[in-house]
């Protein structure tokens, strides 16, 4: 049975780790490559680097270090930040990553779906979809939630979708930093409404969270991603995943 | 020395970087002068069946593959091309195997729910052959496909998306799975090491 996938998030600036992670006791903290290798190890189903280097040289280094990850581990993962034309994205893929996540570069030029879809297939394109709920409507936004644009999230998701997005990942803006859950119904809602597996993001601050928004009766979202609970050690992953496996949800375990 | 068959199928670096952890030599090739001096060959492949098929005509490697002798493993699409027929593109492909490969479109009548492309982790059970040797029964693979083959009496493993199909195939020395053992773990990585000792 096809399993929900848990993965954790990391923040890239010039090629290290933003956050420490406390709890991995590793030898190098902020080496990501080390902390790739111990979520691996823990169980983690996939990964997700996010690099917000703001200069030249930081891209640069991002993509090399995307290079020393996949030389390391043996689970997929997805890069993201910054990606805004289909070289952006070929770099960072003939690096080694498996997937690509575009944001703000999608919703000013939603044809950079297709492009990256038509040349290195759709299963490597994630399309991230920040949003925000403004007086009951899901406005979407770029630049970390910092812009409106005039796009709606569930008319945007079904669009990316037909324009060959392999993966929606939605964080809904009210709910990331809050630790108070995910934002349930609208992810049930994109499960529903889309072919295509959904990823959860955004407001995860514990374990029940996590199987609130996996559970068909809840989010069932396809994946759930999560960056501080997993770096500060709030939740381990073994112990995530015997939870989610207790309660019935197909895990891999 | 394994050879990995250039036909420019997309991503080949995840393939390259696992045998590198495994420590094994190989070289990227589709000249047949080179393929033929290597012990081992891999098939690897990202992309649609009929332009990998066009492609691998055009570089003169149907025939070659066809008539191996060495161990050979097709990786996903790699191993769709082993088959008969793919639905892809609706092009005749080696045909080692007899299946056909189809788009799990076909099975959305009897389960309309299903998410195509089938993609993350699943099991492989029914396991038979040595390239499954220490790998438990049920063991969780990495899968991105939108076709599937269907099962024959060459089918060496069985994973259920929607409906039953092979994961794995083998008659003689040819080999195929659908999952990515680059990218499943531990446990795939032991499927290539057993690759390297068949």
């Amino acid at each position: 049975m096809l399993t929900k996938r848990i993965i954790p998030c990391l923040d890239i600036k010039d090629g290290r780790t933003v956050k420490g992670i406390n709890f991995l006791e590793l030898k190098s903290v902020g080496d990501p490559v080390e902390m790739a290798a111990a979520y691996s190890g823990q169980g983690a189903d996939e990964l997700v680097f996010l690099d917000i280097s703001a200069t030249i040289e930081g891209r640069k280094a991002f993509s090399e270090l995307v290079e020393r990850i996949a030389l390391r581990i043996n689970i997929p993962f997805t890069v993201g930040g910054g990606i805004s034309t289909v070289d952006d994205a070929a770099v960072l893929l003939r690096a080694g990553a498996d997937k690509v996540s575009i944001n703000s570069a999608a919703v000013r030029n939603p044809f950079l779906i297709s492009d990256i879809a038509s040349r290195f297939g759709a299963q490597c394109v994630v399309v991230a979809i920040d949003a925000k709920n403004v007086d009951g409507v899901w406005k979407v936004t770029t630049h970390g939630g910092s812009r409106f644009s005039d796009l709606e999230l569930f008319s945007w998701a079904r669009r990316a979708e037909s324009l060959g997005a392999g993966e929606i990942l939605f964080t809904s803006m009210d709910h990331d930093g809050t630790c108070s859950g995910y934002a349930c119904a609208e992810y049930s809602r994109l499960s529903q409404m889309l072919g295509i597996p959904v990823i959860a993001s955004g407001g995860a601050g514990n374990a029940d969270h996590i199987m609130e928004v996996l559970s068909p009766s809840g989010g069932n979202a396809d994946a759930a991603l999560a960056a501080s609970i997993f770096h500060y050690g709030d939740v381990r992953i073994p112990d995530l995943k015997r939870k989610l496996e207790g309660c019935g949800i197909p895990i891999r375990m | 020395m394994i050879g990995i068959i250039d036909y420019e199928a997309g991503n080949i670096r995840s393939v390259e970087n696992a045998l590198k952890r495994l420590g094994a030599d190989y070289v990227l090739s589709h000249d047949t002068d080179i393929l033929s001096d290597c012990d081992r060959l891999l098939l690897p492949g990202v992309g649609e069946a009929r332009w990998a098929m066009s492609e691998l005509g055009k570089k003169d490697l149907i025939g070659f593959i066809r008539g191996t002798q060495k161990p050979l493993l097709g990786i996903c699409l790699g191993m769709q091309l082993l088959c008969s027929w793919s639905e892809e593109g609706d092009v005749d492909c080696l045909g080692i195997f007899g299946n056909k490969v189809r788009h799990f479109r076909s099975v959305l009548s009897v389960n309309p729910g299903l998410k195509i492309p089938q993609m993350g982790w699943n099991n492989i059970s029914s396991l038979k052959t040595d390239l499954f040797e220490g790998v438990p029964d049920g063991a969780f693979m990495y899968f991105v496909h939108s076709y599937f083959a269907d099962i024959s009496e060459d089918t060496v493993s069985v994973t259920e998306y929607g409906i039953p199909f092979s994961s794995a195939l083998r008659r003689g020395n040819f080999m195929g799975c659908q999952f990515h053992p680059e990218k499943s773990g531990d446990a795939g990585e032991r499927i290539l090491a057993n690759f390297l000792k068949i």
